[in-house]
């Protein structure tokens, strides 16, 4: 009988702290709650936390209100690629438990697949700040996006291939959706401009061995290899990997997507970047007054050393159009009304004029193609080409 | 051919990386029967040292892997004493418990002080080079790299099999008691080898960085592997890790090189087959 | 006392369990997707304890039942089978058979070989289902299938309310069905076999056969808990099957007191929820809390949950 004793006592007891801690009523006056679902802890935490960087900045460079509306985040750990039924579920607590009017996040494509049907059901707007796949934004109405899609890093590579005198291609992707899609994307444009594709492989998602693959490429023999992996220490490996091969010696080029050798990561890469031709949105480099005023305010924030990652104007950006639409509503939170406001959006992004197509719900941007050189001392990308007004998604 | 070579020697580095790494491991697990999944923090301990000197006080490289060594080799002795001593005897699924929990500490403390990204390891440009030898090109850090496996891998058996210390390890595992009673100070003992297979981990972690990169997600990713090297080689046995190492370094490149389609597949098929064919490992059981 | 009436006897301790899961519900209406998920992380222990807690047998590679649970469900509800119990079922069988496939590698060999060997086959499927994209989806995984009405009636609502009963209904199944088990001489059998291998042997038992039943069972019921993640989210991905899943479920197990059915329910929610409330404190930094509990969790509980509150249960009785 002590023995019921006891269990009822745990189980009341524990029911008592859970309700301590679960309960939370809502604050009553009016705001605009931002549910930010990102991965920050894990492999690609370093990802998240640059998307979180770039819209705690624009709160900070803007204020907290706009409209007259308080803007406040609450921000949720995915925990990475893999674990949609996690995304899922942070993303009806943040609408249920913090009553959540717009979420900002989801950095892959398969967690922000995993969300549609919540959204439709939960009748909220989502702005990715990633998720590049090209099946995204049709699963849901609710979907804008204001990151980059594969086409819009491929098609400008191979524009610029073309223009360039490379015949052949080699190609050397990462084997999941976006990888998929961006050789397929860099392979529709290169071929219908005269080009020809000599081989090609799809390297694991998280593979940090890629000398078997880049000689095989070597031995085809192309005079360009392009290549795209997910970014992090898997992007670092790859191109320390590539330079060990001395690629240059063979005569070949490394063309590969922006976010490969995307400016935050070059410390770790060394002169592996040298001469790399890449395309991406944003060029630290770039004059215009909206990101001067970033570089200022992250400067700030980060310290002068630290290096901005175009992931860190993709949340930035994603804040802004928050702002942008709330502005529009004239301080109206309910979801129709935002939704309306943020397919017309029009910003001036630190990375240049960029827009959201209503009939796609996708980004309009600017492509800059850039070149590793070393400038006073250390290894930047400098934009050499740029390509306007690209669009995420052909409508 | 040239192409085969050069990846088999890419793979044979790769595995002279592995190999410094699940020394520890194999150690501790054999030795000491203690089960300690957080062995990749002291790799990565190693590799923030490193990292720290070279990029904060321009510690030239060569300087790095001794002091990397040392201070991974003292940090763990350090914390076999306070803590790690008092799990041995707690049981297995405990010392699990444990370790893995140690490892997400471990990770955690990592990010608070470094951040979760890539470090930044540049390396010398002696080392960068290719150098060509018999006619091949290898990039000269991959050479240094069995180099120094090579010589780890010696030092090591000698130091097992050919000295006092070695036998009194050895005597500690056939029999703790019987070693006690024999004025043998286990404690101590056991101490020692922990930190030593500390300071192998440090090594490699801080030659890795400059091949595979640092970040705070490092132990529980080489993890797996780590344990697949020690079972396939023998839990104990240095000469067994060795050859395991090795084995799975080269047989790993070799098949992404020709079977790209099933590359990652092959080392997790040559694990369930050797375990059911060669259960106590390549060594059988024996130690050093 | 016949092996029913201790099993209600034992039930003893399930009972409070089961009325705070009931009375969660009505507590905690704005959680109950963090609630449902807590018991499919409970069911997914227990099945993993029946090999680890009660046959004394180490496996890291359990998730490969549970992922293909999940991935039976979404494969199934993309071709039309969606009704819930019925893909449930089949989830069951198709688990339950390719353990039965497994049983022979995974009987033989000690301890510390089975880990490997468990941990390799994990490893196996998962690649194999990375590479299989046109079945699984790969690394994209598959969010988008169809899950019916249960009974026909009541739809996976958006509050979780459905998925809430759901899964506590399979929970409580599952909770009794290893009561019966383990109480039952099979139950005995299995603990024979866990203290004392080489007895058994001695003695006649059919060791590797129990082994195997067991083996069976426990993939069948991991199964039937990866059916209910993918049929309350939604989606079924690689991680479902991961290396990082089969840790997790030997961990809750432990945590929660190894051959202890209350226990082990115990450790698989207090662990899901430790999860989420330290993550909700600190996004970035959660990892250390978890780490620091485990560790703390050897030296203060060390013989899991159910073992403090044994101890306590003792402690209480010697006063009275």
């Amino acid at each position: 009988m002590n023995r019921m004793k006891l269990s009822l006592g745990v189980a009341v007891s524990l029911a008592t702290a859970a309700l301590i801690w679960g309960g939370g009523a809502q604050a009553q006056q009016k705001k605009l709650t931002v549910g930010v679902v990102l991965p920050l802890s894990g492999t690609y935490a370093d990802q998240g936390r640059h998307y979180e960087d770039g819209m705690k900045l624009y709160q900070k460079l803007h204020g907290n209100t706009a409209a007259g509306v308080p803007v406040e985040m609450v921000v949720r750990d995915d925990q990475g690629p893999g674990s949609g039924d996690l995304a899922r579920r942070l993303t009806q607590e943040l609408i249920v438990r913090n009553g959540a009017d717009v979420i900002l996040g989801y950095s892959f494509t398969p967690t922000a697949m995993s969300v549609a049907t919540l959204l439709n059901e939960a009748k909220k707007p989502a702005i990715l700040v990633n998720a590049t796949g090209a099946a995204v934004l049709p699963r849901s109405e609710y979907f804008v996006r204001v990151s980059i899609t594969a086409a819009q890093f491929a098609e400008p590579l191979a524009r610029w291939a073309l223009k360039n005198n490379i015949k052949t291609v080699y190609t050397l992707v990462a084997d999941f959706a976006p990888g998929i899609e961006m050789e397929g994307a860099f392979k529709k444009v290169f071929e219908g401009g005269g080009g020809k594709i000599v081989g090609g492989a799809r390297t694991p998602v998280s593979a940090m061995e890629y000398s078997p693959f880049l000689q095989r490429a070597i031995e085809a023999k192309p005079e360009a290899i392009f290549a795209f992996n997910p970014g992090g220490d898997v992007s670092v490996a790859f191109m320390k990997q590539a330079k060990e091969r001395n690629l240059a010696k063979a005569g070949i080029k490394l063309i590969v997507s922006g976010d490969v050798v995307d400016e935050s990561m070059l410390a770790a890469m060394g002169d592996a970047v040298d001469g790399v031709v890449s395309s991406l949105n944003y060029q630290p480099d770039l004059k215009n007054p909206a990101n001067e005023k970033f570089l200022k305010g992250f400067h700030d924030m980060m310290g002068a050393n630290a290096v901005p990652s175009a992931r860190t104007v993709q949340g930035y950006d994603g804040m802004a159009l928050i702002y942008q639409a709330l502005e529009k509503t004239g301080g109206k939170t309910d979801a129709d009304s935002l939704l309306a406001a943020l397919k017309e959006a029009k910003v001036d992004s630190p990375r240049g004029p960029i827009s959201i197509d209503p009939k796609t719900r996708d980004i309009v941007q600017n492509m800059y193609i850039r070149r590793g050189v070393q400038k006073d001392g250390k290894w930047v990308n400098a934009t050499e080409e740029t390509f306007e007004n690209i669009k995420g998604t052909a409508n | 051919m040239a192409g085969i070579v050069s990846v088999i020697v890419d793979g044979i580095a790769y595995g002279m990386l592995l190999f410094l790494f699940s020394i520890g491991l194999s150690v501790t697990l054999g030795l000491m029967r203690f089960i300690n999944l957080a062995h990749g923090a002291f790799a990565m301990f190693g590799g923030y040292v490193a990292v720290t000197l070279m990029n904060g006080y321009g510690v030239p490289f060569l300087l790095l892997l001794p002091v990397a060594f040392l201070a991974t080799g003292l940090f763990g002795a350090v914390a076999e004493k306070l803590v790690i001593r008092h799990v041995y005897p707690m049981p297995e699924l405990q010392q699990v418990l444990f370790s893995i929990g140690l490892a997400f500490a471990a990770g955690a403390v990592a990010n608070i002080i470094f951040g979760p990204q890539q470090q930044p390891m540049l390396l010398p440009g002696w080392l960068s080079q290719r150098i060509s030898v018999l006619g091949l090109d290898i990039t000269g850090y991959r050479i240094f790299l069995i180099g120094a496996g090579l010589v780890a891998a010696a030092a090591l058996i000698a130091l097992f099999n050919y000295t006092l210390y070695g036998a009194r390890v050895r005597a500690a595992v056939d029999s703790r008691r019987t070693a006690e009673g024999m004025g043998i100070n286990v404690s101590l003992l056991f101490s020692l080898t922990f930190g030593l297979g500390a300071a192998f981990a440090g090594l490699g972690g801080a030659l890795a960085v400059g091949f595979l990169g640092l970040d705070p997600t490092f132990p529980l990713k080489y993890l797996v592997i780590v344990l697949m090297v020690v079972a396939i080689g023998g839990p104990g046995s240095i000469a067994g890790s060795f050859a395991a190492a090795i084995f799975i370094g080269v047989i790993d490149a070799l098949f992404k090189y020709f079977v790209p389609e099933i590359g990652g597949f092959v080392i997790y098929a040559v694990l369930v087959v050797m375990m059911v064919f060669f259960p106590k490992g390549l060594a059988g059981g024996r130690t050093a | 006392m016949s092996g029913v009436t201790s099993s209600i006897m034992r039930i003893g301790i399930g009972l409070p369990l089961f009325l705070v899961a009931v009375a969660s519900y009505f507590l905690f209406p704005g959680q109950l997707g963090l609630i449902a998920h807590l018991f499919i992380l409970a069911i997914f222990a227990l099945s993993y304890d029946l090999l680890q807690g009660h046959a004394g047998v180490v496996s890291l590679g359990h998730a490969v039942f549970f992922g293909i649970g999940a991935y039976t469900t979404a494969i199934l509800g993309k071709h039309g089978v969606s009704d819930p119990l019925v893909v449930l079922v089949l989830a069951f069988l198709v688990s339950g058979a390719v353990a039965g496939l497994l049983t022979r590698i995974v009987v033989v060999g000690n301890d510390l070989t089975r880990l490997l060997v468990t941990l390799g086959i994990g490893f196996l499927f998962f690649e194999a289902a990375n590479k299989a994209n046109w079945l699984t989806g790969g690394a994209d995984g598959m969010p988008d299938f169809e899950v019916g009405r249960l009974l026909g009636l009541y739809s996976f609502d958006f509050m979780g309310k459905t998925a809430f009963w759901y899964t506590l209904a399979v929970l409580a199944v599952v909770y009794l069905f290893l009561l019966l088990v383990t109480s039952s001489p099979f139950g005995v059998a299995l603990r024979g076999i866990r203290e004392n291998v080489r007895r058994m042997h001695a003695i006649g038992a059919p060791v590797n056969r129990h082994l195997a039943v067991t083996y069976i069972m426990s993939g069948a019921i991991a199964g039937v808990a990866g059916a209910l993640l993918a049929q309350t989210s939604r989606f079924a991905s690689l991680d479902m099957l991961g290396f990082e899943r089969s840790a997790e479920v030997m961990m809750m197990a432990t945590l929660g007191g190894t051959g202890s059915i209350p226990g082990v329910v115990l450790g698989a929610a207090t662990f899901g929820y430790l999860k989420d409330m330290l993550s909700v404190i600190s996004p970035k930094y959660w990892h250390l809390g978890i780490g620091i509990v485990l560790m703390l969790s050897v030296f203060v509980l060390r013989s899991g949950i159910a073992g403090a509150l044994a101890g306590l249960a003792r402690r209480m009785e010697r006063r009275t």
